[in-house]
């Protein structure tokens, strides 16, 4: 008999996660949510929530939470640009991408970080095409030399022309939607093409504590009504916009990504909708939010036990660090946070190549990521048990020879059980030659795959159709074409 | 008397808010001099807290807490200096805020906490603050000095614009500047002419008081 364990870790009792969801929906009605969307406010008021005029907050029954998860689905399906199956979320399953809108690169030649520019977001996206082990592209960067009113949207122009994966997005500003969408649409060929296979995740901010900003609202209900996924990412700061304790934290958690929920569902009820977040556990000494803390990983990890235990695909900013190099640092964080992740089961798990509190991202941490997500996807594997793998008859002959180097046995099986790591891992005894560092192995690396790996190009139709909506902006805005890409 | 103004000055120290009020209510009864009390005890407790803070002992919400306290005290306090005609003395007026486009106001707010405990007079804008308000507060409030923070790299060149804007509204009396914010620096305090750029909450009152006396 084949049996293979399937490591997970909980960091919740199931009586631990009832009664967060509980003191979350006691919050959602006695304390309220501050709700700056009208159209959220009406959505919301019309099925039964209560306006607290006193506190200008919107009070959220429980029978109104409960309706809304009812309709949620519990499976997404997301497809690359060619349209094939890319990321199915439901169960425990993984999959990583690079953490998204950072306002800088870090520039390994100079040895610092500095504003990105359009060129910067098209290498990014094409060492992303390339990576095996991550399974979705995000919009990564922000690029400082276009104007930022047209940034958000531009992003996703550069990343579906440079890469084929899915991408994590979002809105900076409301007007972005629409024209996001018809790039979207553009690739897919129709807006029932595109509903029917997803392309792109868009992030929805709550603010902490328990405040659904305008631009919050607008990008739920436009993804609602567009059947486009969105993705709740709620980011309360222990100690400094929610409790200092880690339950504190994850009933406000719950509270804040159920509410995104309600008025979500409400534009379109069934509409696909992850449970996610990117809370921190506040720095007290600094004041900063670090993601590479092992409080803000568990806080991650229990927030997506909570979204399991509604049936909801989960989300979670894991996997980076906040380093303002590629050093231990960034290793270590990155590591703890991709592997905790993934026995959580948490499906999207976004930060890959990102440091520094979200604010920078990296090319060779993404290369060296990149292997610590095959590491965790082999690690999710498990130990295969059966009579093959326990391998009586192997020793019988082996061990008399002392070596299991020359069996068939190890020739059918040493691949299936190790994952290899790339270059950028040294595994080597050499001693000839003055050690390298991680980081410049991964440089290396990254040059020779931006000088070699081509990105299958668009067809030229869809290409013209995206390039048409970029020259509107651009002219819009009253600014120039300036990449190359 | 010793005993006494350590006891205060320790209250705030430890920040104990409601012993910091009990012992201010207490130098009113005894008919200790406020302006003492104040400034030889309670003042000398958020010194002591602000060591502590930078020397690691403290985290931020001890030094918040003894902000508090010691707001607390001096409010009890003011009355009675001001029945004596006597004017608390005060360090200036402070407009503070996190400019536009930014919603981050933790580090803002614990700064203007420390410099309201400290001796100024503060006006918090709050987060998101446009130029315009920036300057209208300042020209209303005829400010000594404009705190702005910001704490992304896209929102810092608004402090650039409060600046000059302050600049051009030329009000009766002209505001200094100090900027603050995790991308900030020194150096980018001097390419856009701001007075001074502060690290950190302990050092934006040490900054603030070296610009008034200078």
């Amino acid at each position: 008999m084949d049996s293979v364990k399937v490591p997970h870790i909980q960091l919740l009792s199931n009586n631990d996660v009832e009664r967060i969801v509980e003191e979350a929906k006691h919050l959602l009605w006695n304390t309220g949510v501050f709700v700056e969307n009208d159209e959220a406010m009406r959505l919301l008021l019309g099925a039964g929530a209560k306006f607290d005029a006193c506190k200008s907050r919107i009070q959220i029954p429980e029978t109104l939470v409960e309706k809304a998860l009812a309709t949620c689905p519990k499976r997404i399906e997301l497809f690359d640009r060619q349209g094939d199956p890319a990321m199915d979320l439901s169960g425990d399953n993984t999959y990583f991408d690079p953490g998204s809108a950072a306002l800088k690169i870090f520039d390994f030649e100079k040895g610092r970080s500095r504003p990105p520019t359009v060129d910067d977001l098209g290498n990014f996206a094409r060492l992303a095409d390339y990576l095996k082990n991550i399974k979705a592209q995000s919009t990564a960067l922000v690029p400082a030399d276009v104007p930022y009113s047209m940034a958000d949207r531009l992003r996703l122009y550069v990343a579906l022309s440079c890469c084929t994966k899915p991408v994590v997005t979002g809105t900076f500003v409301k007007e972005s939607f629409a024209i996001m969408k018809d790039m979207l649409v553009a690739v897919r060929g129709s807006e029932e093409a595109l509903r029917e296979k997803p392309l792109a995740i868009f992030d929805a901010c709550p603010s902490p504590p328990l405040k659904c900003s305008d631009l919050t609202c607008q990008s739920l209900i436009d993804c609602s009504k567009a059947g486009i996924p969105a993705e709740l990412v709620s980011m309360p700061l222990s100690g400094a916009t929610s409790p200092a304790t880690l339950a504190g934290t994850l009933v406000q958690h719950t509270a804040e990504d159920l509410s995104g929920i309600v008025i979500h569902q409400l534009a379109c009820s069934g509409s696909p909708i992850i449970y996610g977040g990117s809370p921190a556990f506040f720095d007290m000494r600094k004041g900063t939010t670090p993601m590479g803390a092992i409080e803000t990983m568990m806080i991650d990890s229990s927030y997506a036990q909570v979204g399991k235990s509604f049936g909801l695909p989960t989300h979670a900013y894991m996997g980076l660090s906040d380093s303002r190099t590629v050093d231990y640092q960034a290793g270590l964080e990155s590591g703890l946070g991709a592997v905790t992740a993934i026995l959580s089961g948490v499906n999207v798990v976004s930060g890959v190549g990102m440091m520094e509190f979200e604010n920078c991202q990296s090319m060779e941490k993404l290369f060296l990521d990149n292997d610590i997500c095959g590491m965790a996807y082999r690690l999710k594997k498990g130990i295969l048990v059966n009579d093959e793998t326990l391998a009586r008859e192997v020793f019988r002959e082996a061990v008399s020879d002392a070596s299991f180097l020359n069996s068939k046995h190890t020739l059918k099986w040493f691949r299936e059980e190790a994952y290899f790591p790339s270059g950028g891992i040294d595994r080597s005894a050499e001693s000839r030659s003055e050690p390298s560092s991680a980081f410049e192995r991964a440089a290396r690396e990254v040059k020779n795959i931006l000088g070699t790996h081509a990105v299958p190009p668009l067809p030229e139709q869809v290409k013209s159709a995206l390039e048409e909506i970029v020259d509107t902006d651009l002219k819009a805005h009253g600014a120039r074409k300036e990449w190359k890409l | 008397m010793d005993y006494f103004l350590a006891k205060c000055s320790e209250a705030v120290s430890k920040y104990d808010t409601e012993l910091a009020a009990s012992l201010a209510e207490e130098a009113l009864t005894k008919g200790v001099d406020p302006m003492r009390a104040i400034e030889e005890g309670f003042a000398k407790g958020l010194e002591k807290a602000g060591t502590l803070w930078e020397e690691g002992t403290y985290f931020l919400p001890e030094l918040m807490m003894a902000s508090e306290a010691m707001k607390t005290a001096m409010a009890i306090l003011k009355p009675a200096l001001e029945e004596r005609s006597l004017k608390m003395k005060r360090l200036g007026k402070v407009v503070i805020g996190t400019v536009e486009g930014d919603i981050h106001d933790i580090g803002k707010s614990l700064v203007a906490s420390m410099l309201s405990a400290g001796g100024f007079d503060v006006v918090d804008l709050g987060a998101d603050v446009s130029v315009e308000n920036f300057v209208k507060a300042a020209t209303r409030e005829e400010a000594d000095l404009v705190c702005m923070s910001a704490l992304l790299t896209t929102t810092m060149p608004a402090q650039q614009r409060i600046i000059q804007a302050v600049k051009k509204a030329k009000p009766r009396k002209l505001p200094r500047t100090m900027i603050g914010g995790a991308p900030t620096s020194d150096s980018w305090a001097a390419e856009i002419g701001a007075d001074a750029y502060a690290p950190d909450a302990v050092n934006a009152l040490n900054v603030a008081k070296r610009l008034m006396s200078s």
